[in-house]
């Protein structure tokens, strides 16, 4: 399968960064090491046999109950080889922060922004890590699993 | 008085049908000219709204509907959508209300001279609909004063036509004291 040739060097030059594969019908995925997303995104983009040159997609995920709490996902996509590739990392809850990758596409601005947003993970190095679609005063991260139901924010005044 | 009234053209008892008001023949009672004048002044504002369509949703296709042709607002005098609130005098609130849309609302409300009324059109605007969470307004009555809440999701044509004969009811009724209301009691836009 030549879909599996990312995962086939990416698992040769970081041997220790890789810590799960899977290649579900088709979709290459790769789960890493949080501390090192920049190296290896940076690799995927940059290397002449892979080139994942436009970033599709950051979010995140709420595992709650599990370890890591939290799940960051990246989708690239190689125009020049037309492949896909899926890249996650997990995040603790008591160290809810991830390496930005901005500084590789800068395109994952808008996103990062968002998955900080909806679930509170830090990106470190972000240029500017401020709420994108909530309002500033906002409290809490309504996407997180834990995130009161009912909850009711406090903008226009007493009456809401 | 009643010479001049005679002399306008207009007779007391033909005042009295205008008003289509129960209560007419107990103001008569009071001071003539000024029950008669509110009466009189109610009776053209009912039939002379100038909506301002605030649509936010999938209500707004409803409200094109309900003035379209077909069913034709124009009937019952709430014929010209005005694109400017400050020429409007009925707020019709179509569709989901965001906390972000909510200082947009209340801005607009309160650029609208009075008087001016409020219309509640879809269940989304009455209460939020089926969306509790934390995204959306739970009603816009926490914002600004609502005069006719009309539920349905989305409301029924039928409904609309419904709800703006009972809100001409309503201000057939209003008193000279009922206004000027003033500003949104959660405005700080």
């Amino acid at each position: 399968m030549e879909a599996s040739v990312t995962l086939k060097k990416l698992k040769e030059r970081f041997p220790g960064s890789i810590l799960e594969t899977h290649s579900h019908r088709g979709d290459d995925t790769a789960v890493v090491k949080k501390e090192d997303i920049l190296k290896i995104c940076t690799f995927l983009r940059d290397d002449e046999s892979l080139l994942y040159n436009f970033m599709m997609d950051v979010t995140a995920v709420d595992y709650i109950g599990k370890e890591p709490r939290f799940e960051v996902v990246y989708h690239l996509y190689s125009l020049r080889y037309n492949r896909r590739f899926r890249v996650k990392a997990g995040v603790p809850e008591s160290d809810c922060s991830i390496d930005s990758i901005v500084s590789i596409w800068v395109s994952a601005n808008w996103f990062e922004r968002e998955a900080f947003d909806m679930y509170g993970i830090q990106f470190k190095g972000h240029p500017e890590l401020r709420r994108i679609l909530l309002y500033e005063g906002f409290e809490g991260h309504p996407l997180r699993k834990d995130y009161p139901i009912k909850k009711r924010q406090p903008l226009i005044g007493p009456m809401n | 008085m009643g010479v001049e009234i005679q002399r306008a053209g207009v007779s007391p008892d033909s005042l009295k049908n205008l008003t289509d008001s129960e209560d007419s023949g107990h103001l008569l009672e009071g001071s003539v000219i000024l029950t008669k004048l509110e009466s009189i002044v109610n009776w053209s504002r009912k039939y002379s709204f100038f909506l301002y369509p605030f649509v936010t949703a999938c209500c707004g296709m409803e409200f094109m509907s309900v003035a379209g042709p077909k069913y034709d607002l124009d009937r019952f005098g709430a014929a010209l959508p005005r694109f400017s609130p400050r020429q409007a005098d009925l707020l019709m609130v179509v569709g989901t209300i965001s906390h972000k849309q909510a200082p947009i609302l209340v801005k607009v409300y309160n650029q609208m001279t009075e008087p001016k009324w409020v219309f509640a059109f879809g269940v989304c605007a009455v209460s939020g609909g089926f969306y509790d969470n934390y995204a959306t307004v739970q009603g816009i009555d926490t914002l600004i004063p609502v005069d006719v809440y009309v539920p349905g999701c989305p409301p029924r044509p039928e409904m609309v036509i419904d709800g703006l004969l009972k809100l001409q009811e309503k201000v057939a009724k209003e008193k000279w004291s009922d206004w000027p209301k003033g500003a949104s009691p959660v405005s700080k836009c």
